[in-house]
């Protein structure tokens, strides 16, 4: 299993690898696995279903994560929110040449 | 008595910088250390496009590892991708890297709402809090089909046309149709080639 992390100006980065049927490297995994969820990220299990559908799984704690998965990939937790319109980004610089 | 003064003073002298010196020394070692930090920072920050382009061709990679085959031609003939909603066919998703997502009614056509959200990382690596553009469509991705309804009620609901131009939706929605018929035709080749 392989822990990847979404990184800005870089990719998925490998944060942790190892066989959770080895004691040793699974406790690695975990504790990879709760630093990355403390530090306030998502963790997801992508997989194939019988029909060849891809999908994910959101999870929250390494119990949930199945083990025959290959990965689990982490990213930033959704934030809401958008840069301002760009026509009101236009009225706000008018405004202000005004 | 003056020798006496001299050698107090001497003496004092002696023990205060004994005193102060561990603390000068851990005090030199922390400068260095925050300025070899702030330069290796400065580094890091400073725009590099080989970087964000090896970036951007990972985060491809690793989108192409996850979702299907045809989301994955899709998002890199079309720059988007459509992800149909977790209740059936009735309503789906167009999914920009960094613009809001869009639902929409695949049968008619029609613009619902658009969902703003974002993923942004606060820690800044290479000064920036932007994932590479694919790795942004895969976090969407993942989020829509780990947990819809999560995500929709994280994300700021606005309605269509607030950031994204809805004839340049319209547009996108009839390259994708015309896309689909080209690719249904190119499998229908490939299939009766290969009988």
């Amino acid at each position: 299993m392989r822990l990847l992390r979404l990184k800005p100006g870089h990719g998925e980065i490998v944060l942790a690898e190892g066989d959770v049927e080895v004691a040793e490297e699974e406790q690695l995994l975990i504790e990879a696995f709760r630093r990355e969820l403390d530090a306030g990220m998502w963790a997801a299990v992508p997989s194939e279903s019988g029909d060849g559908r891809r999908t994910a799984e959101l999870v929250k704690q390494f119990a949930d994560v199945p083990r025959d998965a290959e990965r689990v990939i982490f990213f930033p937790r959704a934030a809401g929110g958008c840069a301002p319109p760009a026509n009101l980004l236009a009225d706000l610089r008018s405004a202000v040449a005004l | 008595m003056g020798l006496a003064l001299g050698t107090a003073a001497v003496v004092l002298v002696v023990l205060v910088w004994e005193l102060l010196r561990p603390r000068l020394i851990s005090a030199i070692a922390q400068l260095r250390a925050r300025r070899e930090l702030a330069a290796r920072r400065r580094d890091e920050v400073r725009f590099d496009p080989g970087r964000e382009l090896r970036a951007e061709q990972r985060a491809r990679r690793l989108l192409h590892s996850c979702v299907s085959q045809e989301e994955w031609e899709m998002y890199r003939d079309l720059g988007f991708m459509r992800v149909w909603g977790a209740r059936g066919e009735d309503y789906a998703y167009l999914l920009y890297p960094h613009r809001p997502i869009l639902a929409y009614v695949p049968q008619t056509g029609e613009l619902l709402s658009e969902y703003c959200v974002a993923f942004p990382d606060e820690t800044l690596p290479y000064g920036s809090h932007r994932l590479p553009d694919a790795d942004d469509v895969l976090a969407k991705w993942i989020a829509l089909r780990g947990d819809e309804r999560g995500l929709i009620a994280q994300a700021n609901m606005h309605l269509p046309g607030r950031q994204v131009d809805p004839d340049q939706v319209r547009r996108d929605l009839a390259r994708l149709s015309r896309w689909e018929r080209a690719r249904s035709a190119r499998l229908r080749a490939a299939i009766v080639r290969a009988a």
